[in-house]
């Protein structure tokens, strides 16, 4: 619990947005993406075309010309007709298949560079890994709805003015204009309104939030003391507040659909009133007129699906900086030698540790001993360094001074040599939505059935081999999965056992009968057991106290076990 | 999944309201889309007569003022629809706090998320959806009549094909349901399991399998990818169909007017007429099936309130005046689903008297509190207080005569004085202060910088445990309650602590009925005090907190 908050959020990115990166990142599948957006035009063409067309070939009737006058524009209308839908079929499939394989891409990467980023910093909190996830899944929906539509729009409209131009100069300016206010203006106009209302209710959610916690959370201690009614009322005031703000701010939300109507309507009354003056002069003769007045009706299908696209733009940036905050992180520990460290009973000597994160030093020297197969503990406050340490041990992170397992230094040796040697249970312990088996054969892929019950006897869990232990391990209980998480570390046969807060989370009837039997497993073996919960620790060989980031006199010194 | 859950209508009345006025500006729209279309051919058809700029001045510029009515409207119903959103919302929210709120705590965590973000996601059904719904039953509808009137043979083409469109639609719904259905939770454990392995990265790099794992996520992307490309491939289809059979059934009435203008049954206004409203009589349902998707996160979130909103605690609660005099439990069983926590015990807690409960874990002493506190009530068996069955008395009348001290109290963000007056709103600070003195809080209370008036802040974080449990313990004493209950009072504490807490919970329980839970031994020996040891109900095997 060392690093600070500020540091894991601070965005990274040197001028290039993250919105621009993440569509970098589409590049290598450029050609599907161009093949989508070709589509998509086609498409949204097909449909303008069609009103077009249509009134092309009425006008033209109304002139009563021999019927072959009509027969292409009669095959080309039927044929616009399906070739929008197929058109737009193929569309959508092309670029969700071209979004998807970009966000495989864009996973791996993820993958990569998390893998080598020091998890105590990286992993402080589910809540930021779930929104990690989701971060890079905005990849997709920046896409498929913000690249592909915009394009498709600016090929269609470009089209449609051109055509426009054509049969009469100022209505093909006249749909010029509309579509671009109606496509860029309006979108980005409605995004920036939406910035205040949105800050003012996230304000006013949070408060609201923070009731409903009390409320809910405190329930037994309000009902029990008749205070519900007034903490109820307290809900009730701060929901208030967000209903009258989100009412309040209904009028400026409401802006969008109002200006995308009128620019509309005015669009259609302008090319009405251009074309019947030219036609009156004389400048445009009657059947262009229907189509200029026509298309200029179906010309807004274009802009449609911009301003929901350009509404998501905002969160889909943040998104990006984020996640290039973290591809941006450099690895946490640097090239190493790899030959593994011998995994027998040793002794830990550590002198003079420094390590810390960026400019900010956690451990100001620590010098520890834990004799081989003792159990020593290291106790004290948050924020005193004891996550920084576990991280040092597991190699995690790279630091200055010694660490020496009997003869190996484990400062010079690669983070998979360390390993080999070291193993334990790390804060909050993941157990994989697999089976009880599959999680322990993780420590040792190898392991034999017979192997598997043993280490779970030891540690005191009677558990099928088969049995599914749902998301995030929720069908055990808190207690399980921590015998699970020292099960798996133990099937590794580790030269030093380091337990990071192995009971943390659990309530208080149930920490001290876990730790008792992790000790217990783990009797014999070299331990080192960091905990800010001063509990059992007369089973301990040494505890130790540790604030500020240096060692402090020992608390006690028991010569005998326990 | 129904498109229009009748329970909301019920449950917010800010809902009806809405739907008024979404039917309102709807049928109002209907009419602007008619006027526009007919005003529009008339200007082509008179222009193309020969009538000039002058002559129809008067018609264009009710064009315009159709545009501006059109955007009034457009904006008008959606300012609206947020707002009954925003009042709907809030409906449906306080109503879900009232009803978790009364009887028995329950699980707190989901409740929070559904009712600020789930119920937020009710936004795009208001705004978006429900107005769509009343557009793609009223345009399709009033188009169909008009162009009757003008078109009869229009009509017929619009009226075959616009059903088409649902039936189709069903169709292919049918026959893919399954295979959608089958797919969907395929994407969920493929989706969930990117997340499941990132988070758990330091396990994996811990166990050096980090880069064994990320050939395995790039198969299992590839995995989500085609599996995701196969539903897609499904589920695009309506959209097809819609998208098909709207601009072809466009494409025949071109065709079919073009034709007949040739020959001269139909005036040109009539066509141009015809022509413009087909297209629109198609629009709102290909928007409605758009915005159904984006709005079903809020329906799915409705249906959770109203699931919580539909389940029932407990029976009636009874009207009797709390009673005073000695407890008693008489043959008291407490099943619930999954275990048995009491099983038929029958015990005495003497008015004016400590009773110590000691017994291991899962032998049911939380139990006992919790159906002294009515947070639970009796499977069979009764409890008594001087003879008076506990059932039939209000439970708030009955929790006014207790002060309760729980192992892990929860503390409030707000002052700490205001967390001591929890039980009594109207103490003064001086009666404040003497509980918290009583409580053993001194020093604790030198120690914060602005003393009582120092905000806890979430949960009461900047507190230990010990001196959190001494805030209960303030709360007790301020509370005055001739019942004390407590739960391991001395639980987990360091030997300071323990010790403060035990000097506060002596002068606490002088001359009250008080019941402590605990497993520490030091409680039981004292003269004034009646010892009750429990077994537990029943075994459950396994490790001892699943028992829990």
């Amino acid at each position: 619990m060392s690093a600070p908050e500020e540091r894991t959020a601070q965005p990274l990115t040197g001028g290039r947005g993250g919105l621009v990166r993440m569509l970098a990142l589409a590049r290598p599948r450029g050609a599907r993406f161009l093949l989508g957006v070709l589509l998509g035009a086609v498409a949204t063409a097909a449909g303008v075309g069609l009103l077009s067309l249509a009134a092309w070939l009425i006008a033209t009737a109304a002139t009563h010309p021999p019927v072959t006058a009509l027969s292409v524009a009669v095959v080309l209308t039927r044929a616009l007709g399906v070739t929008r839908g197929v058109a737009r079929y193929l569309e959508r499939l092309v670029t969700h298949d071209a979004a998807l394989r970009t966000l495989a891409e864009a996973r791996d990467r993820v993958y990569a560079r998390l893998a080598a980023t020091e998890p105590v910093r990286r992993f402080r909190s589910g809540d930021l890994v779930s929104r990690l996830v989701s971060d890079t899944d905005a990849t997709q929906d920046l896409l498929v709805r913000g690249l592909t539509p915009p394009l498709s729009a600016l090929l269609v409209g470009g089209g449609v003015v051109a055509l426009s131009t054509a049969l009469l100069t100022e209505g093909g300016l006249l749909l010029l204009g509309g579509l671009l206010l109606a496509g860029l203006g309006v979108p980005l106009l409605a995004a920036r309104l939406g910035r205040g209302p949105a800050r003012r209710a996230a304000a006013a959610r949070a408060e609201l939030a923070t009731r409903l916690v009390d409320t809910l959370h405190g329930a037994p201690d309000l009902l029990a003391y008749g205070a519900m009614d007034r903490a109820r009322a307290q809900v009730g005031a701060a929901d208030a507040a967000l209903t009258r703000a989100a009412r309040r701010d209904a009028a400026v939300l409401g802006f969008g659909a109002g200006a995308t109507a009128l620019i509309a309507g005015l669009t259609l009354w302008g090319s009405l009133l251009l074309g019947v003056a030219a036609v009156t002069r004389g400048d445009l003769a009657p059947i262009p007129l229907a189509v200029l007045v026509l298309t200029a009706l179906a010309a807004f299908e274009i802009v449609a699906p911009l301003p929901a696209a350009a509404a998501r733009l905002g969160a889909v940036r943040e998104s990006g900086d984020r996640l290039f905050a973290v591809l941006d992180t450099p690895p946490a520990t640097a090239p190493a030698d790899p030959t593994p460290v011998p995994s027998h009973s040793a002794d830990l000597r550590i002198r003079g540790l420094r390590a810390g994160y960026g400019d900010t030093e956690v451990l100001h020297g620590v010098d520890l001993d834990v004799p081989a197969g003792t159990h020593v503990a290291v106790v004290g406050p948050s924020g005193a360094g004891k996550s920084t340490l576990a991280a040092v041990l597991f190699r995690f992170m790279d630091a200055t001074g010694e660490v020496r397992l009997g003869e190996a230094d484990l400062l010079r040796r690669s983070p998979d040599a360390v390993r080999a040697a070291v193993s334990g249970v790390p804060q909050d312990p993941h157990v994989f939505d697999s089976t009880v088996r599959e999680n322990l054969r993780l420590a040792r892929p190898d392991a034999t059935d017979p192997e598997l019950r043993d280490v779970l006897d030891r540690v005191r869990l009677d558990l099928g081999l088969d049995e599914r232990v749902g998301t995030h391990g929720h069908r055990l209980s808190g207690g399980m999965r921590r015998r699970l998480a020292l099960a798996r570390a133990l099937l590794t046969d580790p030269a030093l056992l380091v337990l990071d807060e192995p009971t943390a989370h659990l309530d208080p009837a149930t920490r001290d009968v876990v730790l008792d039997d992790l000790l217990t497993a783990a009797a014999g073996r070299t331990t080192l057991l960091i905990t800010h919960d001063p509990a059992l620790l007369d089973r301990m060989d040494h505890v130790l106290r540790i604030s500020d980031g240096r060692l402090q006199t020992p608390l006690s010194m028991t010569t005998a076990r326990h | 999944m129904r498109p229009l859950d009748p329970r909301l209508l019920r449950t917010a009345s800010a809902v009806r309201t809405h739907l008024l006025v979404a039917i309102g500006c709807g049928a109002a729209l209907t009419g602007l889309i008619l006027l526009q279309a007919w005003l529009v051919s008339r200007v082509i058809a008179d222009a193309t007569a020969g009538a000039g700029l002058e002559e129809l001045a008067l018609v264009i510029a009710a064009v315009a003022a159709v545009a501006v009515a059109r955007a009034g409207l457009a904006y008008g119903s959606e300012a609206a629809a947020l707002r009954s959103a925003a009042k709907a919302k809030s409906q449906l929210r306080m109503r879900l706090v009232e009803h978790t709120t009364r009887g028995r705590p329950r699980n707190a965590g989901e409740l929070v998320t559904l009712a600020t973000r789930g119920l937020d996601a009710l936004d795009d059904y208001f705004a978006r959806y429900l107005p769509q719904l009343v557009l793609a039953v009223l345009v399709p509808v009033a188009v169909l009549v008009v162009v009757a009137g003008a078109d009869w043979i229009s009509a017929v083409v619009i009226a075959v094909t616009l059903p088409l469109i649902p039936l189709f639609m069903a169709l292919v719904g049918m026959h893919t349901q399954a295979r959608t259905a089958r797919q969907w939770s395929l994407l969920e454990r493929l989706g969930g399991h990117f997340l499941d392995v990132v988070e758990g990265l330091p396990t994996l790099a811990l166990f050096r399998r980090a880069k064994a794992e990320a050939a395995l996520v790039r198969r299992v992307t590839d995995q989500h990818r085609e599996a995701t490309m196969g539903t897609l491939k499904v589920a695009f289809l309506s959209a097809f169909v819609l998208e098909v059979l709207a601009t072809l059934a466009v494409a025949l009435v071109a065709v079919e007017i073009g034709f007949r203008l040739l020959w001269g049954d139909l005036p040109l206004s009539t066509a141009l007429f015809v022509l413009i409203l087909a297209p629109e009589a198609y629009l709102p349902l290909r928007e409605v099936g758009a915005r159904f998707h984006a709005s079903m996160e809020g329906v799915a979130a409705a249906e959770k309130v109203f699931a919580v909103l539909d389940s029932r605690d407990g029976g009636p609660d009874g009207t009797a005046p709390a009673p005073r005099g000695d407890i008693e439990l008489d043959e008291v069983w407490v099943v619930h689903p999954e275990r048995t926590a009491l099983s038929g015990l029958s015990a005495v807690f003497p008015a004016g008297r400590t009773t110590v409960i000691s017994g291991p874990s899962g032998a049911g002493k939380s139990t006992i509190l919790n159906l002294l506190l009515r947070f639970t009530e009796p499977t069979a068996g009764r409890v008594t207080v001087g003879g008076v069955d506990l059932a039939d008395v209000d439970a708030a009348a009955w929790r006014r005569t207790l002060a309760w001290v729980p192992q892990d109290p929860h503390l409030f963000d707000e002052s700490l004085a205001d967390n001591i007056r929890l039980g009594a709103p109207d103490a003064t600070l001086d009666e404040v202060r003497r509980a918290a003195h009583r409580a053993e809080l001194d020093e604790v209370i030198a120690d914060l910088p602005e003393g009582l008036d120092t905000r806890l802040g979430e949960r009461g974080t900047r507190l230990s445990s010990g001196q959190r449990r001494r805030v209960a313990l303030a709360r007790a004493f301020l509370r005055d309650a001739p019942v004390v209950l407590l739960d391991e009072p001395t639980a987990h504490l360091d030997p300071d602590n323990a010790a403060a807490v035990r000097r506060a919970v002596e002068s606490l329980t002088e001359g009250r009925t008080a019941v402590i839970v605990t497993h520490d031994p030091a409680w039981t020996t004292p003269d004034r005090r009646t010892a009750l040891s429990l077994t537990p109900a029943e075994r459950t095997g396994r490790s001892p907190e699943m028992a829990r």
